[in-house]
């Protein structure tokens, strides 16, 4: 038996023993996570910074932030200046920051280590499947329309392989072609890979006029969004959400945050469009309550070393600090910044195994059984 | 006089062991016995014989000895601030010189591919490209992957013994796995694992004890960076005792390649993949031990192995026809060359395989692309659709066939008959009966392989 198949039927038993009550949110809507992708690699010492430490200011003699810009959320750790509204957050206390997240033996490829935080194997490992396809299992659940989007990126990363899935830029587009490309049929096959072909078809033509008939009788936002890339599929999360198209994860992503040279004007740019981006899509939210049942978090292949380079920018490191927001977050500051003095050959040494944000998310928030994530505890957030 | 194979089988035999044929071709293996066409099939692969040009950059120095050379430029510059420009500029241009580079060379294998005459020796390269795989994201070096590439194509079809000693002495491989940091004080293991897990062996087949002796004997196996020819360091090399399954001495690599050709679960493994890639994804487990068995003895001939394979009774049961899913390659290169479309430029046809979810020498990770039903998500068969309808929403794309009146899908004498006609068309171009029903709404034969070409039974193969 192959895996796949083998995942399969395990998701008809153990993987989804989630009771639609535990998924319902403060509302008694179903509840959502929205994943933020920060590709290329996020500077985390730069974006939550360790201002109160001289060993920051000697790392990073040309690209440290200055300790009267930051925006302080203790004594010793501040936002990057871009982030106005993650503080504003911060301080309704709704904003959950986790530093020093990573894994052992890391991995500086983009590929391989993105690669790594999608499928949550260990540093050595190859899985097909996406940790969120495995978490979902392979069965679609109760009122469920679909198990998630990926919006914008065609490849639905940590969602991969799981079949209850769809990748677009915007539904009306997705509405159309499907229509125009394929055909509806109720016909069958002994003949597996066929009817593979015609289960993927249906599913498509069902998830798209679902999402179609939700988004007719829905409201307008009445919230304008920046028009960067993340603020125009962060429009397309609230559209989704507010139009209440049941569906548990949606992934939508920003960058490239591969800041190697001259990095500061564009790791600000960077960080204010996630800003602003995130201040439309929670204001929209609010304003049609449905922003307690959503969770926004963040994640990204890896952190960047201790030090500047020679270019003014930051190469491919390890450990990162991540944002948990939501109406029904509890914020503050969690896990441990890491040591700049007691650094791994230049790197920073991780606390927080990035398994224990998908246990959070996946147990902790969206209730679902996912066995695997079991050691890890989820964060005390909620 | 041996048996004719007839039209399906035929039919069956030239999707899988190539790209699929036209009524024409598939008529005429029909009328042969299926010893002879295979027979044909693997004479041809062996010539070698090539349609198209090495790509431009071969033979240019690989870029690992530019950008040797141009650190050296860079260091010249003493003004910090002009130096700072100048690696700005030169990282710059060595994107955009990878680009260009990874472009032409992706589109020089699929210009190979549609044009060539034998499509055995490019489905085997697929194949073998899958399973050693290497990716330029990595490599960084389109010449270095471009001399992998030939060294799996000189031994494509034939000798897999040769082939493994190529591979562990391939730059591209040796860069890709880490092997390059693989040294007598500080072995790296991640070759000696790939090489026991998915080269050879397969899970289970081998302790961690094995991975870190195999490892220590490819220690120092590394490449000559300025000319990008394998090397082996001596200094690097750890000359002590070793033991490797149950065998003991001071092992090099080369010893470890000849115990793993030594041990029967290697050819297993290997035909295994193989019966998924050209057979089904159900293994047949009898038949699998069979073929590995032939290969063996004839010491890893690949050809051997294919003649086996394509030739035995069990290839051609009913029920492994048009049951695998079309990988991008096959559904892309496999209508170029069907309805010989015309295009001038490579580029568009390597972007549609990429956005179909097979980036040539680019697979996902070091197990290559999964295939078998993963090639088709939500997304891909979108896109699928997408650019079948495209190309099928103007006959002008086909100008080859609207000249000579869809003859090489139809054979010309029954093409008036409208029963006929469908029947013809619908054998050719899809394995099994349609979804939709085929409508012949006009004397046009292009609406009608509008249809099937759109059906979704023409994703099989």
């Amino acid at each position: 038996m192959d895996r796949r198949h083998f995942l399969k039927m395990a998701g008809l038993t153990s993987m989804v023993m989630m009771s639609p009550l535990d998924a319902l949110g403060a509302s008694g809507k179903r509840r959502v996570l929205v994943l933020v992708e920060l590709k290329g690699g996020n500077d985390g010492l730069n974006t939550v910074v360790p201002f109160a430490d001289s060993a920051y200011y000697r790392l990073r003699p040309g690209i440290a932030l200055k300790k009267d810009e930051v925006l302080k959320l203790d004594e010793k750790v501040g936002l990057h200046p871009s982030l106005k509204g993650l503080h504003a957050s911060f301080k309704k206390d709704e904003l959950a920051i986790v530093q020093g997240v990573g894994y052992d033996d890391p991995n500086r490829s983009h590929f391989r280590s993105i690669e790594i935080w999608e499928t949550a194997s260990k540093s050595d490992e190859f899985l097909e499947d996406g940790w969120l396809a495995r978490a979902m299992g392979n069965k679609r659940s109760g009122d469920l329309l679909l198990d998630g989007v990926s919006v914008g990126e065609q490849d639905p990363g940590p969602m991969r392989g799981d079949p209850h899935i769809l990748t677009f830029s915007n539904p009306e587009q997705l509405t159309r072609a499907s229509k125009q490309l394929l055909r509806p049929t109720d016909a069958r096959s002994e003949n597996d890979a066929l009817m593979h072909i015609l289960d993927t078809q249906r599913e498509i033509l069902r998830a798209s006029s679902g999402i179609e008939k939700k988004l007719a009788d829905a409201p307008s936002l009445g919230v304008s969004f920046p028009g960067s890339r993340l603020g125009k599929e962060l429009e397309v999360a609230a559209r989704l959400i507010v139009s209440e198209v049941p569906v548990m994860v949606i992934r939508v992503s920003h960058g490239s945050f591969d800041t190697h040279a001259n990095q500061q004007g564009q790791h600000a740019r960077l960080l204010e469009q996630l800003d602003e981006a995130l201040v439309a899509f929670r204001k929209s939210l609010i304003k049609h309550s449905r922003w307690s049942d959503t969770m926004v978090m963040t994640y990204s292949e890896f952190g960047r070393r201790a030090s500047q380079n020679a270019s003014r920018g930051t190469d491919h490191g390890t450990a990162a600090p991540h944002f948990l927001m939501g109406g029904k977050i509890k914020g503050g500051l969690h896990g441990q910044a890491p040591s700049l003095t007691d650094l791994a050959g230049g790197d920073l040494k991780h606390h927080v195994d990035f398994r224990t944000l998908y246990s959070t998310a996946a147990t902790g928030w969206l209730g679902l059984k996912a066995d695997e994530l079991k050691t890890y505890k989820p964060l005390p957030i909620f | 006089m041996a048996r004719k194979m007839g039209f399906d089988a035929a039919r069956h035999l030239l999707s899988r062991a190539g790209f699929g044929g036209s009524h024409a071709e598939i008529e005429a293996a029909a009328k042969r016995s299926t010893k002879d066409v295979v027979e044909d099939l693997i004479a041809q692969a062996k010539r070698g014989k090539m349609h198209e040009a090495a790509p431009s950059f071969v033979g240019e120095a690989p870029a690992l000895l530019e950008m040797r050379s141009r650190r050296r430029e860079l260091m010249a510059i003493k003004d910090p601030v002009e130096q700072e420009k100048k690696k700005d500029q030169m990282r710059r241009e060595a994107i955009q010189t990878g680009i260009v580079r990874a472009l032409e060379f992706k589109g020089w294998w699929v210009q190979e591919m549609v044009a060539t005459t034998n499509p055995l020796t490019e489905k085997m390269l697929l194949f073998w490209h899958n399973h050693f795989t290497s990716s330029l994201q990595k490599v960084k070096s389109p010449v270095l992957l471009y001399n992998q590439h030939m060294m799996l194509r000189k031994h494509a079809l034939g000798s897999f013994r040769e082939m493994l000693a190529g591979v562990a002495r391939d730059p591209a491989m040796i860069l890709y796995l880490d092997n390059v940091s693989n040294r007598r004080r500080k072995p790296n293991e991640n070759f000696a694992r790939e090489l026991l897990e998915l080269f050879t062996l397969g899970e289970g087949h081998y302790t961690e004890k094995d991975i870190k002796e195999a490892a220590r004997a490819f220690t120092g196996w590394t490449l000559d960076r300025k000319t990008g020819t394998f090397r082996f360091a001596r200094g690097q090399h750890d000359y002590d005792e070793k033991t490797f399954m149950g065998k003991t001495g001071t092992l090099d690599g080369q010893d470890i390649l000849d115990k793993l050709l030594e041990l029967p679960q290697t050819s297993l493994y290997i035909v295994g993949k193989l019966w998924r890639a050209f057979v089904s994804q159900e293994p047949d487990e009898a038949e699998i031990a069979r073929v590995a068995k032939v290969w063996r003895e004839s010491d890893y001939d690949n050809a051997a192995m294919m003649r086996a394979l394509l030739t035995s009774k069990a290839f051609y049961e009913p029920e492994y026809r048009g049951n695998q899913i079309k990988s991008p390659a096959e559904l892309v290169i496999g209508s170029l060359r069907l309805f010989r479309v015309q295009f001038d430029k490579t580029n568009p046809i390597v972007g549609a395989m990429r956005r179909l979810g097979q980036d040539l020498f680019n697979p996902p990770n070091v197990k290559g692309w999964p295939g078998g039903n993963a090639w088709i998500t939500s997304d891909s068969l979108l896109v699928r659709q997408q650019i079948l309808t495209r190309v099928f929403r103007d006959p002008g794309n086909f100008p080859a066939l609207v000249e000579e009146g869809w003859g090489a899908l139809l054979d010309k004498k029954n093409a008036g008959n409208a029963k006929k006609r469908v029947d013809m068309l619908r054998r050719t171009i899809v394995p099994v009966e349609p979804i939709y029903s085929i409508a012949d709404v006009s004397e046009d034969p292009f609406e009608l392989v509008r249809q099937l070409a759109l059906d979704p039974t023409y994703q099989l193969c």
